[in-house]
């Protein structure tokens, strides 16, 4: 029997009952809010249980929601299971004043620079990562690049007219508005 | 700019064993990648990769850039086989749109991808022959290489960075003379891979190099996200073309070659074997597009499909369909999407958020080599030095698509 | 029995600079002789970080082929080179290794911007990207393309050689090159 959306939604509830919310299908893809203590668990839970062998890490991203208050920052991750060919997608949501998520590089040593490159971008405090340093910008940065207040030219050059740019005004605009 | 980029242990220079600086300009490196090495003897020890060098804030740029336009920044991510990204995305804006391709144009993409499939593994496989002083082949292969751009060239214009097709199919119809050059390559390239084969494959010294040099087992593999050629030189059988099948591969018969140690003699031979599977699926490819209309190239999607251009100037409704999709006045819903292709070197991912704005609200690239390079330093642990050169070049790490 | 020898007469050779010659001598301006033989004999060091590096292997590969303009060694020491090609995007990251690169190398030197990254940023204006290498560095040719195509980048270097044959000998001991270096910095 193949295992279905249907089958991980029933087994997870099972396990956590209601902590898990926010369930959604889009394009076949199960995902679902976790919350942020949990998100170890719940990974856990799909890793190790004999139904689910969810085992494989395709992706840790970060992204940015100004307007959803006290959970303005989201870690999203890709769970692949290989044997039976479904994917999974959890979400972890938490304040920017506050961005502390459990690491999973204990789990899967390929989350480490993935954990580093979302710091790297949205400040994520990833708890227990053996080497939280930035991996792509340089080091002296101090800001975080992709969230969404940041704007994307560099704020320091001099050399291009934005007038020109169609971005009106012949200085660069401030980086932080 | 401060003078960061050295990043030696402090008293270094009194320790028994030494510290060494591979990169970020090193020739054997090809390509922006610092290893901090710490050996002993000719035996590596420890190996701290320091990446970033070509960083380029690519996701940053999509959330400014409308759809279409984030094209040309794909191409830019694995440049060797640009095609595959250009379609990768494309194949993920229809997904966001529930668009449906005709067969045809599903069959003119998986030739396109394949040929830029054959050109990636081609430099990869000359590179691992370069560095282990064979810089014949490399020369020899890369003439073929140049006649794959060309069929680019006819196709859409560009040779390295193509920004082929669109969302909802090609931009143009494949020309006669792209046919033809098609028919020429086909002709000439296996007579050439055979005698390049033949050159490496049993070759005393390449083998003595290869073999045994920074083996990767299945199970660190799966566990360090790797993918691709590298992951079915450990003997995982993991190719999104089979898994999770899209422009229609589910029509075509192919092998997935899979390795047993996974050293960079298994990753030379799979790379080797992918050509020819590849080949194959070009010719099963023209077969089947024998039986179809000839005069198909894009889906009948308007209203995110631009228009001709001379219809642009003579038609007021391919006029206001163009000025639409320019300006981003398209209906695109809100919605997630993941989408991935199998790259030239993995998985390559695409993870889309759309609010419904004209500019994409989140994307994310899932970068196989990006996610494969940490296991970098746990392979090359305790071999030579002169190995971890080979491994390095046999990971078919791009830089573009590391750096993001 | 003595083999037939067939020579290659399809040879272009360049041509003998203007001067005096007469019985066992020549005599020319040793400008012209030292630019001769710098313009054939550039030894390059490729600087390639991206996409445009991918032209330039092909450029140095069979069909474009470099080594006919005298550029047959690619070096990768620049302590040896006196020809930078800098193909690709600079980061921020990567613009101080850029500099210490070319301050490594020994006068004369030469720095070609292959592409729009390295000319002026190209598509990437972000937060990450240096603007143009001539940020940091100064820059003798520009060869615009994302990416160039490997005949533009051969006719990069074709530029590059007439710049190097008609330099003069004072132009490195000069003030205005001097003050050109200061305002990079360089001393």
């Amino acid at each position: 029997m193949s295992l279905t959306n249907d089958i991980i939604k029933q087994n997870l509830t099972n396990k956590f009952g209601e902590q898990l919310t926010e369930w959604e299908e889009q394009f076949g893809f199960l995902t679902v809010k976790v919350p942020a203590e949990m998100n170890l668990k719940v990974m856990q839970f799909l890793y190790e249980d004999e139904g689910l062998r969810f085992r494989f890490l395709t992706d840790i991203t970060g992204v940015h929601y100004p307007d959803r208050k006290n959970e303005e920052l989201c870690v999203v991750y890709h769970l692949h299971n290989m044997i039976d060919n479904v994917r999974v997608r959890l979400k972890v949501y938490v304040p920017s004043s506050k961005p502390d998520v459990f690491t999973a590089t204990k789990l899967f040593a390929g989350a480490n620079w993935m954990e580093r490159e979302t710091y790297d971008f949205f400040g994520f405090n990833f708890i227990g990562h053996p080497n939280l340093t930035r991996i792509l910008n340089v080091d002296e940065m101090d800001y975080f690049p992709m969230r969404k207040e940041f704007t994307l030219e560099d704020a320091t050059r001099t050399d291009k007219d934005d007038e020109m740019f169609g971005r009106g005004g012949t200085t660069a605009t401030p980086v932080r508005e | 700019m401060s003078e960061h980029h050295i990043k030696l242990a402090e008293e270094s220079i009194q320790k028994q064993t030494t510290t060494l600086n591979l990169g970020p300009t090193h020739p054997a490196t090809h390509g922006v990648f610092q290893n901090i090495m710490e050996i002993d003897g000719e035996r590596v020890l420890e190996t701290t990769p320091t990446i970033g060098y070509i960083h380029r804030a690519f996701e940053k740029i999509a959330e400014r850039r409308s759809y279409y336009q984030v094209t040309p920044l794909t191409d830019r991510l694995n440049y060797c086989s640009a095609p595959i990204n250009n379609t990768g995305w494309h194949l993920t804006v229809e997904k966001l749109l529930g668009l449906k391709m005709p067969k045809r144009v599903d069959y003119l993409r998986v030739i396109i991808m394949e040929l830029s499939r054959i050109a990636d593994h081609l430099v990869c496989n000359s590179v691992i022959a370069v560095d282990t002083g064979a810089l014949t082949t490399f020369t020899y292969v890369f003439q073929f290489r140049e006649l794959i751009y060309e069929i680019f060239e006819e196709i859409c214009g560009s040779r390295l960075t193509t920004n082929i097709g669109r969302v909802g199919g090609f931009e143009r119809n494949f020309t006669e003379a792209a046919w033809s050059k098609l028919d020429k390559f086909l002709k000439t390239f296996p007579k050439t891979m055979k005698e390049f084969e033949n050159l490496l494959n049993r070759n005393r010294i390449f083998m003595d190099r290869c073999i045994g040099a920074g083996p990767l087992g299945a199970e660190m593999a799966l566990n360090y996200g790797v993918t691709g050629p590298n992951l079915r030189a450990a003997g995982i059988d993991y190719d999104v073309r089979v898994s999770d099948p899209y422009c229609s591969y589910e029509d075509f018969d192919f092998k997935i070659p899979v390795g047993t140690t996974g050293d960079v003699y298994d990753r030379y031979l799979v790379r080797n074997e992918e050509i020819w599977q590849s080949l194959s699926i070009i010719h099963q490819a023209m077969e089947k597009l024998k039986h179809l209309d000839p005069s198909v190239y894009h889906a009948d999607v308007p209203d995110f499909y631009l228009p001709e251009k001379k219809d642009v100037y003579t038609k007021m409704e391919a006029l206001i369909y163009h000025f639409k999709i320019v300006m981003g006045e398209v209906n695109i819903l809100p919605g997630e999407v993941y989408n991935c292709v199998e790259g030239a070197n993995g998985e390559l991912g695409y993870y889309l958020i759309s609010d419904g704005g004209r500019t994409p609200y989140r994307l994310h690239f899932r970068r196989p080599c990006f996610v494969y390079y940490q296991v970098y330093p746990e392979i090359v642990k305790n071999g030579l030095l002169s190995d971890a050169v080979v491994t390095l070049s046999s990971l078919n790490l791009i830089a573009g698509e590391l750096d993001a | 029995m003595p083999r037939p020898v067939q020579y290659n007469t399809n040879i272009k050779l360049v041509e003998i600079p203007e001067g005096y010659s007469g019985e066992g001598f020549y005599a020319t301006s040793f400008d012209k002789v030292v630019g001769l033989a710098r313009k054939n004999s550039l030894w390059p060091l490729p600087f390639a970080t991206s996409c445009c590096g991918i032209e330039f292997m092909a450029t140095m590969g069979a069909n474009y082929d470099l080594a006919r303009f005298g550029s047959e060694r690619m070096g990768f020491t620049p302590r040896q080179c006196d020809m930078l090609l800098v193909a690709g995007t600079i980061s921020k990251k990567m613009g101080p290794v850029l500099r210490q690169v070319y301050l490594q190398m020994a006068e004369p030197r030469w720095v070609i911007a292959i592409g729009a990254c390295a000319s002026s940023g190209g598509i990437f204006d972000s937060y990450s990207v240096l603007q143009g290498i001539d940020q940091v560095i100064p820059v003798d040719v520009y060869v615009p393309g994302c990416p160039p195509r490997p005949e533009g980048i051969l006719d990069g270097v074709l530029k590059l050689q007439d710049i190097v044959q008609n330099e003069s000998l004072r132009r490195r001991k000069s003030d205005q090159y001097k003050a050109l270096m200061s305002s990079y910095g360089i001393e």
